[in-house]
This record gives structure tokens, sequence and C-alpha cells, in this order.
């Protein structure tokens, strides 16, 4: 097993990068199709392929649409050419790619003689830079030092797609060009300037992070991008400054109306905690003493803060700040929000009458009325959540205005009366005959259903 | 349960090579630290790690203790500190830390950073400013690829979806080539390559770069064709509940890396297990692809079956009594605590599920795919909020409406995003922003004015900037079609057409017949057409960036159906969920084919959007 694991090993070698360097090969590339073929080279290739046994041609189209420097689909060895020895793939002469321009620049190289070719390793091309930065080879960024080499290192390592080496060649800019100049350079290259970003953030360089979108325009994003420092605030009179002074900040008209109720909020909390911190110690008030606090309010969200204070300051008078009134204005929750979280409260307080008040209207002439912004079956399900007893619960299953779903919810909860009295409203006999089989014999839904039934009054309709 | 099998589907390729390659390199990597050594494992990596190797496979190579990387302050005695860990700053930091720590205590030790699955630049450079480039010594643990199962290989990089799609870095994309590359060079070579999406056109070209870079071997394939699909092709699949099996699993108990912890209330006792999820399961293997509602019957059949079977022994002589406890007894016994497991499972999900009902939760999202009662649906989200019930499943809801409907009406996004902020705090502003800029979570832009400006633009300029400006646009208004490529492909079948989940006609089964994942229906378009031709509709409403490459001038003879040309590995830039896997194996049985799911991690609706907090600190 370990043996073939091995061999496994070996044969994908490339991945695992272990060559020495030294021995290295130097993979130049050059653009054009071969347009002819020395016959030593040829033989190379075809024993090559022979000795592998290949016959099928396996190798891949290029399918890249955006615009790269031309490359040649193969590597051509150049140091190969010196040593005599050939690592990888096969061979091809320089001599037959003249009439291509990029010749040029590798074609004196070959002439000199071994002793300065060291001089000479590190001027590699951007695009070879880059293609030894990918395979984890030696590499040299010092000799980009123009600002046009540069951009150009810049662009090739944005062409090769690999994030990590886009980043290295970013740090090399950051460490040698000045930010403003670097910044003006980004704005045009988006994959770069994401790159950059990340890289800022991830290394926690905000103050740079701030100049770079203050430099773009990007102020909203500035913006945000300070006012996220806020979580890293612990103290909360700390963070409650920090949130006051992020008020300034240039947040687009929505977020600002947000993180000024932020700040309000915390402020508030504050005040709120350090008196029912004080009240609950004091044992003063019932409501704490039968319901200790589980956690502090600092930090929560406005729902929540108004649940507590739904749970703990009910009644209170508009002007406190602790106030479930207060709050809803000072932070607009709207009828609906602002019901369902005082039910929520209410219920779990087995405050019945408070949750009767809540939909209580009175018209004119004096009558009540329940009314509600949000269905009946909703709220049934609320009280039902909080264990109301079935004597609360039938009053609101009666409020649900769909008959059938009135029933079944009806039965789920087991509203004996309201089934029995919506059946007999809708005169269907059938239905509570079926019914009476389902209740116990002898109690008291039985009774009533019995003393329905057998009203002789009533104009059944089956 | 046994669905018939169109034709006789080809034998799937033995993966266990690839955990016997990963353990040997780890091997030998320790070995190069010789001695002994304290290793700390990052966090995320000690799953992967405990699949293909043990502790005492560790221990073997001197390893003398193991800790977790937990950002502290270190109590080890050892003079030879062993990181294993993930090419993260925080963690380089926190070494950075430790070793100046040392330095400063006048402490002499001796250090090694293996990062997996490769180093980035971005890390020696941090060990070089922080003065301890030189007094660390780095390598690399190329473990590109876990195979999870039979069918699935994850990279286990649930960080790629972030990274790339929020923040916009390609780091990764060499990785994936690279892990490509390990897949063709054991298993290749592969003779087509189909694709879609940025960054899979990028993988592809890494993958290729590499193999040229390389030496080939010529070896029988056992993997014919390749699919690549960016996670942002299809955002929508993902943020679907899931209702089959063990999709249902990952999403109420999260599996990890291929296993599961059951808490006491499914192991009806008072300690929690942890269970192995894969096709070894014989009585997973048969549910985790069917619809939730077939699981019981199918439970039920099968203790009844058990029954029977134990039944037999009543009756018995001695010596038949003597074979049945030596060869079924075993197998039965094995049996009967697979199958309580489940069964317990079934019954807690159940549960779980009845109270937070999920039947009006599950009808909202279908009306969300069908674009019906699109009213109810928002009042429902709506109240969801405000009455504070989760809050990534709220999130979850925003996403599916906004990309179900091209993004929000501008007064409801700002109305529910209020009520969000009020419901589950402030910060999550940056949670928005986040959303906004992923184009999960968008206010629809007035007319269609980006489309045209980017047409008209687009004849005036020459390829090289219209592709840059493409990008620009896109990302300033992502735009899900959703409605239009549901059409187009039939996604959404007809509501009032009775769907028989016990029969599956296609793969809208896995979302209760009432949504064909679009990742997998363009899979099976592609590979029916044998291209993209005939698309081009859809990939326009995609945003482009599809291929279809063939290896070769001569693919005269890559045309030969061999067993290879029926094995499909499909690759997830960006994570894929169970369900989609699910889909997948229905395919196969469908088309006499077999999938490979090649992913970056498995993820699932509460992974991808709790990638999207900021609220970390």
């Amino acid at each position: 097993m370990l043996k073939e694991s091995k061999r496994a090993v070996n044969s994908i070698r490339s991945l695992v990068e272990e060559e020495d360097e030294e021995d290295d090969v130097e993979k130049v590339s050059w653009s054009g199709e071969p347009v002819g073929s020395i016959s030593w080279s040829v033989k190379e290739t075809e024993s090559s392929i022979r000795s592998t046994g290949e016959v099928r041609d396996q190798s891949f189209p290029k399918i890249h649409t955006a615009p790269s420097l031309p490359k040649n689909s193969s590597g051509y060895s150049l140091s190969s050419l010196f040593k005599g020895k050939a690592k990888t793939g096969s061979f091809q002469s320089f001599s037959e790619s003249f009439g291509d321009p990029s010749i040029r620049n590798y074609a004196p190289e070959l002439r000199k003689p071994k002793s300065e070719y060291k001089d000479y390793v590190s001027d590699w091309t951007p695009e070879e830079t880059v293609k030894r930065m990918q395979q984890g080879k030696v590499y040299s960024l010092e000799k980009f030092r123009s600002l046009q080499d540069k951009l150009l290192l810049l662009d090739e390592a944005v062409n090769a797609h690999d994030g990590n080496v886009i980043t290295a060649v970013l740090i090399y800019l950051k460490k040698s060009l000045s930010k403003e100049i670097l910044f003006r350079e980004l704005i045009t290259r988006e994959i770069a300037l994401r790159h950059y970003i990340h890289y800022l953030k991830e290394i926690g360089e905000q103050k740079l992070l701030v100049e770079l979108f203050k430099s773009m325009d990007r102020t909203e994003d500035m913006a945000l991008m300070q006012y996220r420092d806020h979580l890293n605030v612990r103290d909360e009179n700390k963070k409650r400054d920090f949130l006051k002074n992020c008020l300034s900040f240039p947040f687009s008209p929505d977020d600002a109306t947000h993180v000024q109720d932020h700040y309000t909020l915390l402020e508030r909390q504050i005040i709120i905690e350090a008196n029912d911190k004080q009240v609950e110690s004091s044992g003063q008030a019932d409501i704490f003493k039968k319901y200790p606090r589980k956690a502090s309010i600092l930090n929560m969200p406005i729902i929540t803060t108004l649940y507590y204070s739904c749970f703990y300051h009910y009644g209170e008078s508009d002007g406190t700040f602790s106030s479930p009134a207060n709050i809803r204005k000072t932070f607009r929750i709207s009828d609906k929000q602002f019901l369902l979280t005082c039910l929520g409260a209410r219920a779990k307080l087995k405050a019945w009458f408070d949750v009767d008040a809540l939909f209580t209207t009175k018209n004119w002439l004096g009558y009540t009325k329940k009314r509600s912004p949000i269905g009946f079956h909703r709220i049934v399900d609320i009280l039902q959540k909080n264990n109301a007893p079935v004597q609360v619960l039938q009053d609101y299953v009666n409020l649900v205005e769909d008959v059938e779903q009135k029933i079944s919810l009806a039965q789920k909860y087991k509203c004996h009366d309201v089934i029995i009295n919506t059946y007999r409203d809708l005169k269907d006999r059938q239905q509570l005959i079926v019914y009476r089989g389902k209740v116990e014999r002898g109690s008291s839904e039985y009774r009533k259903i019995e003393e329905i039934l057998s009203n002789s009054q009533l104009r059944w309709k089956n | 349960m046994a669905h018939s099998v169109r034709r006789d589907a080809p034998e799937l390729p033995d993966f266990s090579l690839l955990k016997r390659l990963a353990r040997d390199q780890l091997i030998y990597l320790l070995e190069q630290l010789p001695g002994r050594k304290d290793l700390f494992i990052e966090a995320d990596l000690m799953s992967p790690l405990d699949r293909i190797a043990n502790v005492t496979t560790l221990k073997q190579h001197d390893v003398d203790k193991l800790y977790k990387v937990e950002h502290k302050p270190i109590v080890s005695t050892s003079d030879q500190l062993c990181f294993l860990i993930r090419p993260r700053i925080k963690t380089v930091k926190w070494i950075c830390d430790v070793v100046n720590a040392d330095k400063a205590f006048g402490r002499f030790r001796r250090y090694k950073i293996i990062f997996s699955p490769q180093k980035f630049y971005a890390c020696e450079n941090l060990l070089e400013e922080q003065g301890i480039f030189g007094d660390v010594t780095t390598d690399e643990w190329s473990f590109y690829l876990l195979p999870l199962d039979d069918d699935i290989i994850s990279l286990e990089l649930p960080e790629f979806f972030r990274d790339y799609f929020l923040e916009g870095d390609q780091r990764w994309v060499r990785t994936a080539g690279s892990a490509l590359h390990l897949l063709h060079s054991v298993y290749g070579p592969f003779s087509k390559v189909y694709g879609i999406g940025r960054c899979s056109k990028m993988a592809y070209e890494s993958w290729r770069e590499q193999v040229e870079e390389g030496e080939q071997r010529a070896r029988q394939a056992e993997i014919g064709n390749v699919f690549l699909i960016d996670r942002d092709v299809d955002l929508v699949t993902p943020l679907c509940s899931q209702v089959v099996y063990e999709g249902l699993v990952d999403d109420i108990f999260r599996i990890k890396c291929g296993c599961v912890e059951f808490c006491p209330d499914v192991t009806s006792s008072d300690k929690s297990i942890k269970v192995m999820l894969n096709s070894q399961d014989k009585v997973f293997n048969e549910i985790r692809n069917e619809h939730f509602s077939q699981v019981f019957g199918f439970l039920s059949q099968k203790a009844r079956n058990l029954q029977t079977a134990y039944d037999k022994r009543s009756g018995m002589d001695i010596k038949q009594m003597k074979t049945f406890v030596s060869e079924e007894l075993k197998g039965l016994k094995q049996e009967h605590r697979l199958l309580s497991l489940h069964i317990g499972a079934s019954e807690s999900m159940m549960k779980k599920k009845t109270k937070q009902d999920f039947q009006e939760l599950l009808k909202t999202e279908h009306s969300l795919l069908e674009g019906f009662e699109i009213r109810e649906c928002i009042s429902y989200i709506e109240e969801h909020i405000n009455r504070q019930v989760s809050m990534v499943e709220s999130m979850r809801l925003l996403c599916l409406l906004s990309l179900t409907e091209n993004g929000l009406l501008p007064k409801d996004y700002r109305s529910l995003k209020a009520q969000f902020l009020q419901s589950y705090g402030i910060e999550h502003l940056l949670t928005f922003s986040n959303l906004k800029q992923l184009g999960l979570l968008v206010e629809q832009q007035p007319g269609e004015t980006l489309t045209v400006m980017e047409s008209r633009v687009g004849k005036l300029v020459n390829d090289k900037t219209a592709g840059k400006l493409t990008d620009a646009f896109s990302s300033l208004a992502k735009k899900s079609n959703f409605r239009a490529l549901g059409r187009r492909l039939n996604l959404v079948p007809k509501s009032d057409e009775e769907y028989d989940l016990r029969v599956p006609r296609d793969m809208a089964y896995i979302f209760s017949g009432a949504y064909i994942p679009l990742s997998c229906k363009l899979i099976e378009q592609v590979l029916e057409r044998d291209g993209w031709t005939g698309l081009e509709e859809v990939t326009r409403m995609l945003n482009g960036h599809e291929f279809a490459v063939t290896a070769g001038s001569n693919g005269s003879d890559a045309r030969v159906k061999t067993d290879s040309q029926r094995i499909i590995l499909v690759m997830f830039l960006g994570g894929c969920t169970f369900s989609e896997i699910s889909a997948l194996r229905f395919l196969g049985r469908e088309k006499g084919l077999k999938f490979i799911v090649v992913t970056t991690a498995i993820t699932n609706s509460a992974r991808l959007l709790e990638s999207m907090l900021d609220n970390h600190a």
C-alpha cells in the first residue's frame, strides 16, 4: 500500500515542488508556434513520447478570453541547453523563432559565458517572475523599480489569476511606492484593488484602509469600515462614546439613522441597566424578586429592549426612558411590532388582563370591540406558546374570522365551546354529532352538545 | 426503495489513495523535524486530519503532545514546536507572538510551520516583518482533497466562498487548479471539461498550466469528464430548506467532515454520540437521498424485517442457533443499532420542524420560487423578523426573496432592513453591506438602465475594455434573472400537478417537487447537449463565462463511450449542498452515469449566510 502511494506521490511531484533550486530548469517561454524543426529536437520529442507510450495529444486548449500577454503553450528550457540535459518536455532551437521580437530579449543571454550567467538570473520578465512565484521558486522583485515595470508586474500577476501572487506583488508595491501613487494606480485595477483591501483588512491596517477609501471617494465604505470597529470596544461607556463619534461619518442617509439609533439605544441601555441593577439588588421591586434578570440589557437589540421594558417597566409614564411607550416612539416601532412584543412579554407574565387591554378599542357609543393589526390566529399561536389557559385562548380563537381556520385552531387547542357554538351557528347537525363522538361521554361538553341537539327550535341544515 | 438502474452504472474510482497520499506526505513532513515535538493543530484541520491519520500515527513520528490552536499563550515545555495550520494571517500572527515571547524570555526552541494545503506570501511576509523569518521553517502539506464518501471529495475550505465571492480574493484559485491537477494525474487524463463562472474559468486555466508544467503519463482514464461551476451561478439552491434526509440532517444537526453528533434527544440516552454518515452505514445509505416524508415508512418497514429476522430464532435447534449467532446476529445487531439511531434522528427532526411551523415556512419558500403571492411572502418574512425567530432564517428568506425577485422594491428593502436591525441588532448594518456586495440581497435598480447601457458601451469599445466594463457592471447590478431562467429551463414545475415523492420523476423531488436545482439542471443540459449549444440565452442571463473544451486536436477517440466517459466529476467552487448531491445521484441513476462531487466545502444555507456575518471582533 505504501509503495503504491509512494509511486503516486512521485508521479505528482510537481505538486510537491521538491526539486532542488540549483538544478532546476529555467522555463522560458516565448511566442510563436514552431515553424520547422531541428532533427535532434524532433527525435528527442519523439523518443520521449514513445518512452511514455503517449500517443494521443492530451493537451487542453486555452479558453481564456481576458487579454493576457502572448504565451506559448509549452515551456522550452534554456538552461538545459547549457547543461545538456532536459528534465521535462521537449525543447526547440531558438533560431527557428527569428522574426519574433521577443527573442531578442533572450538571445544575448545565451551568448554569455556561464560565469556571467548568474548575474542575469534575476533578469526575469514580469511573466517569468510571476510564473516562478506561482511555482514557489526563487524570484526577485527588486529589479522592478520604475513605475511602469511595477505596474507591468502587477498586471501580469492579475493575468495569472493567482491571488497569492497578486497579494505578494501588492505587498512589494506597498513597500516601494508612496501610498498616493499606489492608490491612484489601483483605481483602474479593480481586481488588484480588491486584493489590496482584503489584505489590509486581514493585517488590520485600518488607518490605511480608511485613507484608501477616502482617496477613492468611497465614503460609505469608509464610514462602515470605521463603524465596524465598535465591535472591538468592550467597555459600554467607551463603546457609547465611540458610536457618538461615528455619527459624523458619511453614511448613506438610511444608515445614518440606524447608527444614530445605535448610539441612542446604548445610551439608554446604560441608564436602564444602572437603575435596574440597583433596584434589583436593593430588593425594592416585586417584579425583580419574582423574575430575577437573567442577563444585562446592554448591547441587546431594540426589540429585546422593548420586550424587557414591557416585562419590567410596564405602565410607566411616557416620560421615562425605560417605558415601553418611550422606546416605541424613540425607535419608530411599528404598531404590529409593538403589539407582538408587548403581547409576548405580558403573556409570559400571565397578565391576561393586560393582554386583553391590548386589543380592546372603544367606539364612540362606548361599545368595546377587539381589534388587531395581525390576524387573531397568530395571536392565538403566541398565547398558546406562552401556555395561556383554554379560557383565555378560546376568547381569541373565537375572534378568528375564517371559520375553517377557527375550527381547526379550536380543535388543536381543545376549545370545545368554540367548536360547539360554531357548529350550532352553522346549523351543522352532522358535524355536531361527529364531534359528540370525540368528547368524553358525560362531560360538560357532551351535555352541552346533547342539549343543543335536542333543542327543537333550531333549524338544522342537515 | 431500490431505484432501477437504467444502464450498468460504471464503478467509481477508489479515492482512498488520496488519503494515503496525504498521510504519507504528512509523515514525511513530520520527519523533517526529527526528535520529539509538540504539535499545534488548527481547529478546523482536526477533523480532516482525523479522517486520514490517528494519534498513533502522529505519536509514531515523535509527536509528543497535541494541542488545538486557540490563539492564546502556550504552555508547552517541548524544545520543538510544530504548527499544522491553514495559511491564515490571524494564526501566523499568533505564532509570531509565541516565538517572540520565547525570544523575550531567552528561551530557545525550534519551530516549524506546516501550511495546508499551501503557504501564502502574505503569511511569510508577516514572519519576515515580525523578525522571525529564519527562526521558523515552513513547509507545505498538499492535502488538497479529502474523500468524504465514495462519491464526495471535499477541499474543506469553507472560507473559499467568502474570500472569493465577497472579498474578491483569488487566493484559492490556484488551490482549486492544483486539486484538479492531482485528480487528473491520478484518475485522468480527462477528455472533456465543461464549466461556467469566472472562477471556474480561472481554475481551469490554472490546472491547464500545471498540466503543461508537469510531465504527462499515459494511463487508463478512470474519470472522463469534468464540470466546473461557480457557486454564484446558482445561489438560490443552497438557500432553500433541505428536505432530503441527508440535507435535513445537515441543516439541523450539522454534518462535519462526514460525521454528525447526535444529541441525547436522538440517542434516547444521557449522552450524545458521534456517527459517521456515509455509504458504509447501510441504513443511512438507503435513506440519505430520500425525501423526508418517505423516510419513516422505509424505516418502519426495515424495523419489521429486522423483527422477522430476529424471530427466526424461535424453533431453531442448537446447531442452527449457533450458525445464527455466528453469522447473522452481529449484522442484525449492527443494523438494529443504526436503525434505532436514524429513527431517533427522524423523530427529533420531526419535533423540531413541527415546532417552527415548517409547513408554513416551506409554503412561503415555494411561493417565492414560483413567484406567487409575493406580498403574502413579504408579510410572512416581516412577521418572522418581528417575532425575533432565528436571525439566519430571516436573512435566508430575505435573500431568497431578493434572488427570486431580482431585488427588493426600495420601499420594501428599507422597511425590512429597518425591522431586521431592530430585531437582531443594528450592527447587522455590516451584514447588509456584505449581502449587497455579493448580490444576495439588493434593492431593485430603477428600470433596465444598466443592462442597456452595458450593451451600448460594449459595442463601442474593444473586447478588452468591454470585459472589464462588464465585470464592473455586473458587480454593480448582479441580476439573478431567476424568473426568466426558471421559465427557460423549466425549473419550477406546475404546482397544480400531483407530485409523487415515492417515485420521483425528476430532480425536483429534492425540494418536494417544487423546484429543480438550477446548478444540477445546467449540468444535465450541458451533458445532454455535449456543450452549451442551444443554451445561449441561459448563459447570457447567467453572466456568461461558460466553456466546453476537449482534449487534443483529434478528439475522435475521445468520443468512444468507455466507462470513464460515464464518470463525471463535478466541481463546485464555493461549496455545494447535500441536496444537490442527492439530485446528481438521481440524475446519474436516470442516465446511467456516475457523478463524483468535488467541492470546496459542503455548505447549506446557514453556513453560507454565517460566512457573511461581520460581527466577530
